[in-house]
């Protein structure tokens, strides 16, 4: 057991959910500006429970269920938001966000710059995402690319119940809308909650420290870096793993300080792999560490298709066996590997 | 024939287009409408006569080059003008591209309302100095955010209402149907002003619409609706006041015509007939206003040639302003992307100072 997780068992355990709901209702309780909205948030608590209490503790004013219209949830927070609130809003699952993709990216993320600077909107959307919980088809979408490509927005997903804690009170005090994917197979895994530490909204951070590889993870995937981190112990690689935590904007400084030290990395991502957020770190890392490298870069990513049926997820999602391979792929030094591909 | 209304706002809207003077500018007498007061008929004519000016003066900046486009609004002063000058100074104005005249009549300056189609920036004003929200060129999206504004006015306790414009063709737009939804639930103060010009580009409203009018609209979802004679700047002002007084949604299709193309870009002889133009030439809202004010003795010899010449001093000026080139600095590409600019684009923006010294 790490450092990390022996501190963890010893504090109090939450729910990355439950960590989640204490942010919304700390932030709710320290700015009256602060509102909670969406689909089933309020006398429900939303289908993951993550707003569970809160219309009850801040009124329906403040916490409130609305029409069931993604497009029309995010356009009005844009409207509350030029006259003064802080929305939070909830979209249900990552692919039902889509309706509202156009308040996202021609409004949401760019009415700053628009306006020169005159128009600020602090919105957090949350969006439950990403597989692994056997959901039917429009539940399981990994839709970071979406976001990410598009300048305005800040893209934050917490790897860990204490991050999420932290990474959601700092979106909400964010003055730039900050799309929050939350990563829902981990919503019911526990760990401990300081919410008092800071790291930095902007700031990947080094989850385990290693020598020989670093893998570099997101969201739900930090969980399985960190067991891949420790099945490799037995083949004698000292794997590194670092959480990005925002996506965008990327934190190029511990990513490259990381790969320089180790000089072998491989990024892993649920989402499909084509045109996807992994390559883009990938081009990053390599256009600045290529010197370090004694490998190239590779992904482990989802296939590219469609994501499929849950009994056939477990074959799209990448697992400790997968990324081992990837690693396995990175140990030569001047021996040269014929295919890198999947 | 107008149809008397009820005392209480209903939900559905007259068979005919509501209004309060007649084509030849002689008044209707049992209007549900209120006529607006004396200095406020005169402060509309000289709105609108401004309006149509500045108009004018956009779409021959557009043939010297000077602008990228302009969709012109001529004809439409009624709504344009009438629906501006019916807020209070607390109230907002969500606008499409078309209403370039509506954000003149509230105050942006002239040349800034043109920024965006001058290629400059894209908006040139300041929305909380004016209280007026960019102006829209996705159909139908600012429907959500007036809505969204003035549901949080309503939370904080103001009384502010938020008016958005839109086109015939937006009505169709699914954000259009999912903010007058939000409104009918929320009932805030805000007031939907469908400019019905008859076309979305070159289609046509029986291509568009299936419902026996635009304001029919309003009844499913709950939100009082009214039809006006969107030539009539009388009852547009009458119609949009009464709305934004309400305290609640109000949907209101104004019946108007875009005497010109849908921009100067569009060529709307492949669509529609001379005939059909002229038709509406002679329902021209000013025209109408003034042969109101004259008969009323509102407006004499003098008066009218005040306002042209108050009209000319505007499109110098706005010839003037616009007669400069611009040469924006490359550096704003990188500014107010972010609240700070965040270090990626601190390096291109480095890179491009470079690239440019
Ligand atoms: C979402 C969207 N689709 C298409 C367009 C292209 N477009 C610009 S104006 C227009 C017609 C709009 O007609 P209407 O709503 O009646 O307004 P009008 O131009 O007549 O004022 C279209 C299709 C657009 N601006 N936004």
């Amino acid at each position: 057991m790490t450092a990390v997780s022996a501190q963890a068992s010893q504090a109090t355990q939450v729910s990355m959910a439950g960590a989640l709901n204490r942010a919304l209702g700390d932030a709710l309780a320290a700015d009256p500006t602060v509102l909670v909205f969406g689909e089933d948030v309020g006398a429900l608590g939303g289908v993951f429970r993550v707003t569970d209490g809160l219309a009850a503790r801040f009124g329906e004013q403040r916490v409130f269920d609305t029409p069931l219209a993604e497009s029309g949830i995010v356009g009005t927070a844009i409207g509350m938001a030029m006259n003064g609130l802080r929305p939070v809003v909830e979209m249900q699952f990552d692919a039902f966000a889509y309706p509202a993709f156009e308040q996202i990216t021609s409004h949401l993320a760019k009415l700053r710059n628009r306006t020169r600077g005159r128009v600020s909107l602090p919105v957090v959307i949350r969006v439950p995402y990403g597989g692994g919980i056997g959901g039917v088809e429009h539940h399981c979408d990994s839709s970071e690319a979406y976001y990410t490509h598009t300048p305005g927005l800040r893209v934050v997903t917490p790897g860990t119940p204490d991050d999420a804690y932290r990474l959601l009170r700092d979106s909400i005090d964010s003055p730039d809308p900050v799309i929050f994917l939350e990563p829902k197979r981990r919503y019911w895994a526990k760990g401990a909650l300081d919410p008092a530490t800071s790291v930095g909204f902007d700031r990947a951070l080094v989850r385990r420290p290693g020598r020989d590889v670093t893998l570099i993870a997101y969201g739900p995937m930090v969980a399985t870096a960190l067991e891949t981190a420790e099945a490799a112990v037995e083949e004698g690689w000292d794997v590194e793993v670092v959480d990005l935590r925002s996506l965008s904007p990327f934190d190029d400084e511990t990513v490259c300080a990381s790969v320089v030290k180790t000089g072998r990395a491989v990024v892993v991502h649920e989402a499909s792999g084509f045109g996807g957020y992994g390559a883009e770190v990938v081009a990053r890392v390599t256009e600045r560490c290529f010197h370090h490298l004694h490998a190239p870069v590779l992904r482990v990513t989802g296939f590219d298709i469609p994501y499929p049926p849950p009994k056939l997820e477990e074959h799209h999602l990448p697992g400790v066996d997968r990324i081992l391979d990837a690693i396995a792929r990175l140990q030569w030094d001047d021996e040269v590997v014929g295919s890198y591909g999947a | 024939m107008a149809r008397t209304r009820a005392p209480e706002r209903t939900l559905l809207p007259s068979d005919e287009p509501l209004s309060l003077l007649r084509k030849d500018g002689t008044p209707v007498d049992d209007s549900p409408l209120a006529m607006p007061d004396d200095d406020v008929l005169v402060e509309l004519h000289r709105r609108m006569v401004l309006g149509r000016r500045f108009d004018t003066q956009a779409t021959a900046l557009t043939k010297q080059g000077r602008l990228a486009v302009y969709p012109s609004s001529r004809g439409q002063e009624a709504c344009e003008v009438g629906a501006v000058l019916a807020l209070r100074p607390d109230d907002w104005l969500f606008p499409t591209y078309r209403d370039s005249v509506a954000l003149v009549t509230r105050g942006v300056d002239p040349a800034e309302t043109l920024t965006l189609l001058q290629g400059g920036w894209h908006l040139g004003y300041d929305p909380y100095e004016h209280r007026v929200g960019p102006q829209c060129t996705p159909l139908a999206t600012n429907t959500l955010h007036a809505v969204g504004f003035a549901h949080a006015a309503r939370l904080k306790g103001e009384d502010t209402a938020a008016l958005v414009m839109l086109g015939d063709g937006a009505t169709s737009e699914g954000d259009t149907h999912e903010a007058l939804n939000f409104a009918g639930v929320w009932r805030p103060p805000v007031v939907f002003l469908v400019q019905n010009n008859g076309y979305a580009i070159s289609v046509p409203l029986s291509k568009q619409n299936a419902a026996p009018s635009l304001a029919h609209k309003g009844i499913g979802y709950g939100v009082p609706s009214v039809l006006v004679d969107g030539n009539d700047v009388a009852a547009v002002y009458a119609a949009v006041r009464e709305a934004v007084e309400s305290g609640g949604p109000t949907l209101i299709e104004a019946l108007t015509y875009r005497i010109e193309a849908h921009t100067n870009a569009d060529d709307a002889t492949r669509y529609r007939t001379s005939d059909e133009v002229a038709a509406w030439l002679d329902r021209d809202p000013v025209d109408r206003l003034e042969a109101y004010l004259v008969s009323r003795g509102l407006l004499d010899h003098a008066r009218r040639a005040a306002v042209a010449a108050e009209a000319e001093e505007l499109a110098a000026s706005v010839r003037a302003k616009l007669n400069v080139d611009v040469v924006p600095s490359p550096d704003e590409l990188f500014e107010h992307v972010y609240a700070t600019t965040p270090r990626h684009l601190r390096e291109q923006a480095a890179a491009l100072r470079e690239e440019l010294a």
